[in-house]
């Protein structure tokens, strides 16, 4: 490993202008916009947020945990008791979302991978969909929370007797009987050390591919300028 | 050490607080806090009350290390007891409808209490007696539970997943029993000894031919753990002279695949106050000794499974003289009348209480077993070879008045009910056991008095090859002035009793008033060994069948109603707090199949379904499938709803049954 990864490998890329690099300074940066494709791989099989409920009768409480692909927990109980309030099953928010996730999350992986093979500015394109994914992963579910507290059926045992309201994302609140405790999860944690590692990947792709990209536009003009003269 | 200082420390409190006319509390560091003492001191409670208290109190939210299920007696019902805050968790109908828990009120608990019935006779109750856990390798394994109805000779089974008996069987030769339910130490067999002799089959038969035709049978019922069923055709019987055998145990470890039964009327006396002649109470009295009867039962298997049997009533009957050329049944005469056979927890030892002799008797099993193998052996009336008792009683423990049953401890001791005398006898086991204990063996420690006749005693884990030690309870009949009067009907009293401390410092812990039941047995087992359901482990279970229902509809889509011709056939939701259907409208006249399922899935989220005027009430805890059946006799608006408190709008909780008229 430590030769494969030194930056003083005795292999050497030669660009274009005749300088010289170490292939380490190459292998380093795609080895770490790879951990991150990995890091966003594992979180897929971990909770991303979650909500735990208190109540007098529940002396565990009662747990949901999002993951991005499907709930677990308490969802039953807590569906149980959402439909006196005339609130949705907790499995009707996010359906699509929950159906293309795994698809997303390994074309997000798979941009990553893509990213190694290109050496150039292109690169940071292709990686910028897993910086951003914490943030959408975020806003869709404060979409799903809203929907979900704007959907209450006035028909319902206590439907009338509460205004449409939006759960926290983050941090306690309280239902009836309940306090409810909103917490970000590893999952979600995972994602986004995935993007530091994807921002720190691409400062060293940078430092190893833009003197390539310098070198070939400086081999370039100085071609252009023997042709013209 | 530590709990002595304490004590000393109250106790010179409770001294001071006498003798200085309320002098201040003690500060809380001598011992209890200012405001318990104070609070001690006003009741008058002596130290030993304190300590007591403290060995009994169980804070709320603490559970009990030890479960006691006691039988109910004439209740026949079985009872959930924790020890040692002997609170009542629970009451099992067992062979008595009990609408708690929608037993025997519509739904599958219907069919077990039919099994039951007897030529058509519909049983309402039954007289339990003797709970038995089901065991492995000679410990309770916390699996099952046994019980028997001593009035019509039935076995029940429960189930310890839900503690809900899921079967009774009847006898089919017995009608009446006692010596059962006793498990053989891998449950192999459940045993039900039988208690008054009657004709096999209980044909008619007149008493003057009481010699000749009336006999005794031992039913070993072969238990099937897959199922969680008595097998009754792998089960057999064996038949006995009428001698009315009473109480058995089975042999465990050295003395595995043998079984010992009492008897108390070798006089076959037959009773006839009114003729003149002696009572039953004189009559079975008359001989000094009785037989305790030893019966190899795993010759009875092999010679049951070769087909030496006669059958009778489907019932695979191996005949006394089988039993005799075989090799099965011994005697060896016992102090007449006697009650318990209890076998010690390694198997070395059958202990009989005299009932109206002041001793136990100890039998060794390697004496019997020498004796028998020595042969030459005198045979009685029926051909019963008899061991002297010389050649198989070990010793001989004066105790008291009324020895009855006796259970043990993990420090050799062993504990006996003396009915008469109303005391715990603790004494000393010898042989291996002598070392265990600083007293010689074979020597009565301590007698300690309890209110008031006490029948049978029972200890913790006290039936299995390693007893607990910790608890004893006794389990007394009268109770006459423990509790205040609610009337000539007395609660029975179950005596808690500290057995922890070595030598003569037994003592009394906590009364108990049992108000709904007589109990006679009672098995207590480690907590921790029991691991029933929180909740039924999915949606739609069946708890006869102990699997998901077919009938079983998982989410409220599938709820509907279909006729077909005069059925109606509904297929219900039951969750908070609403019925799916919520309106059943019907013909008088048409039959109706109507299934239930509990949508929950959480702890004690238990609805019932009480449908009025048509006497049908169910306990659907959380995930489980009943089904109903009836015949709508009666036109009207009914109404259907949930009896058991489940939520705010648990009143909320009904629906409309109507039935149009024809």
């Amino acid at each position: 490993m430590r030769s494969l990864f030194s930056r003083k490998s005795d292999v050497i890329v030669l660009l274009p202008d005749g300088n010289k690099r170490p292939l380490g300074d190459y292998l380093f940066p795609s080895a770490i916009l790879m951990l991150a494709a990995l890091i966003l791989m594992v979180s897929m099989f971990l909770p991303y947020w979650s909500m735990k409920m208190t109540a007098p009768q529940y002396p565990k409480g009662l747990t949901v945990e999002v993951y991005i692909n499907h709930l677990e927990g308490d969802v039953r109980e807590v569906d149980a008791l959402n439909h006196y309030l005339g609130m949705p099953p907790l499995d009707e928010g996010g359906r699509l979302e929950r159906s293309i996730s795994l698809v997303a999350i390994v074309v997000l992986g798979l941009l990553l991978m893509a990213a190694v093979f290109v050496g150039n500015q292109w690169a940071a394109v292709l990686a910028l969909p897993v910086l951003v994914f914490p943030l959408i992963f975020l806003a869709d579910l404060w979409l799903i929370l809203y929907r979900y507290g704007h959907s209450i059926d006035p028909t319902s045992p206590l439907g009338s007797a509460i205004d449409p309201f939006t759960p926290p994302l983050f941090g306690a609140g309280t239902v009836g009987q309940f306090g409810t405790v909103a917490s970000v999860e590893i999952g979600l944690f995972m994602a986004i050390a995935a993007g530091v590692v994807v921002l720190v990947g691409l400062w060293f792709h940078r430092a190893a591919y833009k003197p390539i990209v310098d070198a070939r536009k400086k081999v370039g003009t100085a071609e252009q300028e023997a042709s013209s003269t | 050490m530590k709990r002595l200082l304490i004590l000393i420390s109250i106790l010179t409190f409770l001294l001071s607080a006498c003798g200085g006319g309320g002098g201040s509390p003690t500060p809380a560091a001598e011992g209890l806090p200012a405001d318990a003492s104070a609070l001690a001191a006003e009741r008058g409670l002596t130290p030993d009350d304190i300590y007591a208290a403290l060995k009994t109190y169980m804070p709320s939210g603490q559970t009990d290390p030890y479960i006691m299920l006691a039988s109910g007696g004439q209740s026949g019902q079985v009872l959930v007891i924790g020890v040692p805050s002997m609170r009542i968790l629970k009451v099992l109908g067992v062979f008595t409808p009990e609408p708690w828990q929608g037993f025997g009120f519509g739904g599958s608990s219907n069919k077990v209490l039919e099994e039951g019935y007897i030529d058509g006779n519909e049983l309402k109750w039954g007289d339990t007696h003797h709970p038995s856990f089901s065991e492995t390798a000679g410990e309770y394994d916390g699996e099952f539970a046994f019980i028997n109805d001593k009035a019509n000779a039935r076995l029940a089974v429960i189930d310890l997943r839900d503690f809900e008996t899921k079967q009774i069987i009847k006898n089919p030769n017995s009608i009446n029993d006692h010596g059962g339910a006793f498990v053989t130490p891998n449950t192999e067999y459940v045993i039900e000894g039988p208690q008054y002799a009657a004709p096999i089959g209980w044909e008619y038969a007149s008493l003057d031919e009481y010699q000749e035709k009336y006999r005794g049978l031992i039913t070993f019922w072969k238990f099937d753990r897959a199922s969680g069923r008595v097998d009754e055709a792998q089960s057999f019987q064996i038949e006995l002279p009428p001698y009315w055998q009473d109480l058995c145990d089975a042999g465990k470890l050295v003395s595995e695949g043998w079984i010992f039964c009492n008897s108390f009327n070798t006089e076959m006396a037959t009773g006839g106050l009114e003729l003149g002649n002696p009572p039953f109470e004189a009559g079975t009295a008359k001989n000094d000794t009785d037989y305790l009867h030893i019966i190899d039962w795993k010759k009875a298997e092999e010679v049951a499974n070769g087909g030496s049997v006669e059958e009778i009533n489907g019932m695979r009957v191996i005949t006394m003289q089988t039993a005799i050329d075989e090799g099965i049944l011994y005697f060896t005469p016992e102090p007449k009348s006697p009650h318990g056979s209890d076998v010690t927890p390694g198997g070395e030892y059958i202990v009989v209480g005299g009932k109206l002799d002041p001793h136990v008797t100890v039998y060794s099993f390697e004496k019997i077993k020498s004796a028998i193998q020595a042969g030459g052996l005198d045979s009685d009336v029926y051909g019963v070879p008899v061991i002297p008792l010389d050649k198989s009683m070990e010793a001989q423990v004066e105790l008291g008045l009324g020895p009855l049953h006796t259970v043990y401890d993990d420090k050799g001791y062993a504990y006996t009910s003396l009915f008469l005398d109303s005391a715990v006898a603790r004494w000393t086991l010898g042989g291996p056991y002598a070392d265990k204990h600083p007293e010689e063996g074979w020597t009565l420690v301590q007698k300690l008095p309890v209110q008031y006749n006490i029948g049978h005693i029972t200890a913790a884990e006290g039936d299995t090859a390693s007893p607990d030690g910790q608890y004893v309870v006794a389990l007394n009949k009268w109770s006459i002035d423990r509790f205040a009067n609610v009337g000539p009907l007395l609660p029975q009293n179950f005596q808690l009793v500290d057995i922890s401390q070595t030598g003569d410092q037994m003592r009394v812990l906590y009364d108990m008033p049992i108000g709904m039941a007589e109990p006679h047995y009672a098995q207590i087992i480690s907590a921790d060994k029991l691991k029933a359901f929180e909740v039924y482990p999915e949606v739609g279970w069946n708890p006869e069948t102990m699997s998901v229902d077919p009938n079983a509809v998982t989410s409220e889509d599938q709820t509907r109603v279909e006729r077909n011709g005069n059925n109606v056939e509904i297929w219900m939701t039951v969750v908070r707090s609403h019925f799916k259907p919520e309106r059943v409208e019907i013909k008088q006249g048409d039959h109706v199949v109507w299934h239930l399922t509990s949508l929950e899935q959480t702890r004690d989220a238990t609805h019932g379904f009480a449908l009025s005027g048509y006497n049908i009430n169910l306990s659907l805890e959380p995930g489980e499938t009943q089904t109903i059946e009836f015949d709508a006799t009666m036109s009207g608006t009914f109404t259907y709803y949930c009896t058991e408190f489940c939520s705010a709008l648990h009143l909320e909780m009904l629906g409309y049954f109507l039935v149009s008229p024809e």
